[in-house]
């Protein structure tokens, strides 16, 4: 078993996630079973293969050219309202589960 | 007027010549829904004003006697991953139980700039994660042609509604087969371009890599009509691709003769159903007949893809739903005693099993120690797979195989495993991986009546070739079903 509840605790604090005990002995089970599948890519050989982030830096750029300046036509001027307008205040804090109507309240950040 | 039986040019033709007004045709569509959905699921959020106002600026331009748009006045869904101004968007979770968004998605708008009505929202997995539309937080979606089976996943809403004519063509989502394979398990058409085809911005994000909108329709030729509304660069989108938008509409008018099409051995191995087998057999046989060369092809990493996938996707699936933290929009967890506090119980409460499971397994496959042995590695793995596909291009023009492994399942049948749930995506995920385009096109049904789809995948940027084939195929079994109909009666 590659995955223990140890494991499972620590990841859940990584994730911001609070799981219950019957959630976490499931989540062992899940994971474990899931790893040993995933494990068969241990049976190709990748020394010498580059990683792939992404496919939109490989297809639809500019060939001619080299580095960021393949993606010239994704580059726009850094300047104020460049693409659109802001949301008005009002309508950036309408979903908010709670705010002062000028800023997000949450609660207390420091703890003791 | 049976609802069931429009296509986009149908619909619009109809209100185009005032043979109902865009008005009258919407409240028909709402008064199926709301007559024949209950048992099916397929809609989360109905927008009946914005579309009663859109419907009534195609009938003022129709009044006019000016010619309508390409969707003027056409009734559609949107999966409900997509974001819609004023309207509820939930991606399918409780987290977002009563977000109202104040911007809309370009392919969205871009509907509607064709002058698509759009009916609501459908109902889908949650972040579109899933096969099945079973991790739906709000309810399960049944499969229009047989209630006691899923209609896939994750836009099974969207499938469903098409099929049951519930709208004439719908928006969905692919990360991993999702607008594909529920279009295989409905019997409608399901088409994903491209990587960067179509704009993402809107789209609720699950994996940005991997991420895709596209059209599920009734026929190919709306399939192509709808991509060439929403395809396109969009600034507010830097992935989305700076290359022409050919006319897909003139793809679907030329013949196939002489294709060369790629039959993937490894799509036909263990696991394939014998009714989906025999099925997409004689679909490549019919594309034989049509004039196409039909050519053994290997793609020999495929039995790693879904492996890859999972590690990829969860991999962005955790960075994305990091933004779900109950401060500035969606679920907050009650009386929380602390910040952290307020963040653990707010994602404990408002994310289901699934995405919890996504999260933890992305979020392990990133953590220290570990990023080189499964992220790393699967990043490598999907360069293996990009060059198994640049390969077999080099020799054919598309490559046929099935859609799905099986027919649609019955609910409840592998919801309780998620690597089985998992292994539904086989066929599919590859694409999305490479970031080719691919189409599902109905090609038959199993004795039981459930529908089969073909999945025809083509090189990046060439929709072109694939709408080309998956219309020739289309048509060339329906001139069989009507001579072999002719025939016995």
């Amino acid at each position: 078993m590659k995955v223990t509840d140890k494991d499972v605790l620590y990841v859940a604090d990584l994730a911001n996630l609070e799981l219950t005990a019957a959630e976490r002995e499931r989540m062992v089970r899940d994971l474990n079973s899931i790893l040993d599948y995933i494990d068969r890519l241990n049976q190709l050989d990748t020394a010498n293969v580059p990683p792939m982030a992404q496919t939109s830096d490989r297809f639809g750029v500019d060939e001619a050219k080299t580095g960021t300046a393949r993606f010239a036509y994704a580059v726009r001027d850094d300047i104020l309202e460049g693409l659109r307008k802001s949301l008005p205040h009002g309508e950036a804090l309408q979903n908010a589960p709670d705010t002062d109507g000028t800023f997000f309240k949450v609660p207390k950040v420091i703890e003791r | 007027m049976d609802l069931n039986l429009l296509t986009i040019e149908s619909a619009r033709i109809a209100v185009q010549e005032r043979q109902i007004t865009a008005t009258a045709l919407a409240e028909a569509f709402y008064q199926k829904i709301e007559r024949e959905d209950p048992p099916i699921g397929a809609y989360l959020t109905l927008s009946r004003e914005r579309a009663l106002q859109q419907a009534a600026r195609m009938d003022a331009l129709a009044d006019k006697g000016e010619p309508l748009p390409a969707l003027g006045g056409v009734p559609v869904a949107i999966k409900d991953v997509m974001v819609t101004r004023g309207v509820r968007t939930t991606a399918g979770s409780k987290i977002l139980e009563n977000f109202v968004p104040p911007y809309d998605c370009t392919a969205v708008l871009r509907m509607e700039a064709a002058g698509a009505v759009v009916l609501g929202k459908t109902n889908c997995d949650e972040f579109a994660m899933g096969s099945s539309n079973e991790n739906s937080a709000y309810f399960p979606v049944h499969n229009p042609r047989d209630l006691s089976r899923v209609p896939g996943g994750s836009s099974g809403g969207s499938a469903a509604a098409v099929a049951a004519g519930m709208a004439v063509a719908a928006l969905g989502s692919d990360t991993g087969g999702s607008i594909r394979q529920p279009a295989s398990l409905c019997g409608v058409v399901g088409l994903m371009g491209t990587y960067g085809r179509v704009s993402r911005y809107g789209l609720i994000a699950f994996a940005s890599s991997l991420d895709h909108i596209g059209p599920l329709t009734r026929t190919v030729k709306d399939a192509a009509l709808v991509l060439r509304t929403i395809a396109g660069r969009d600034p507010m989108d830097s992935t989305s691709a700076e290359v022409p938008v050919p006319d897909y509409l003139d793809a679907i008018e030329r013949p196939v003769r002489g294709m060369k099409i790629g039959i993937p051995k490894e799509y036909f191995g263990e696991g394939l159903d014998p009714e989906v087998r025999a099925a997409v057999e004689s679909a490549i046989q019919k594309l034989a007949e049509l004039g196409c060369e039909v050519i053994d092809i290997s793609l020999p990493h495929t039995e790693y893809a879904i492996p890859t996938y999972y590690v990829v996707a969860t991999a962005e699936a955790s960075s994305n739903l990091a933004r779900y933290d109950g401060v500035r929009y969606g679920f907050r967890a009650s009386a929380p005693r602390s910040l952290s506090d307020m963040y653990r119980r707010t994602r404990d409460q408002g994310f289901g099993a699934e995405v919890k499971r996504r999260i933890m397994l992305g979020t392990y496959a990133l953590s220290a120690g570990y990023y080189d042995a499964y992220y790393l590695k699967a990043q490598k793995v999907r360069t293996l797979l990009t060059r198994d596909f640049e390969d077999a291009f080099k020799t054919v023009d598309a490559i046929v195989c099935p859609t799905s492994p099986t027919p649609a399942f019955k609910l409840g049948e592998k919801s309780d495993d998620p690597l089985a749930m998992y292994l539904n995506d086989i066929y599919t995920v590859t694409a999305d991986l490479v970031g080719v385009p691919g189409i599902s096109v109905p090609c038959g049904n199993t004795r039981s009546g459930v529908p089969i789809g073909l999945q025809i995948l083509g090189k990046h940027f060439d929709e072109f070739t694939i709408l080309q084939l998956a219309h020739a195929y289309e048509h060339a079994r329906t001139a069989d079903d009507a001579i072999a109909t002719r025939q016995t009666t």
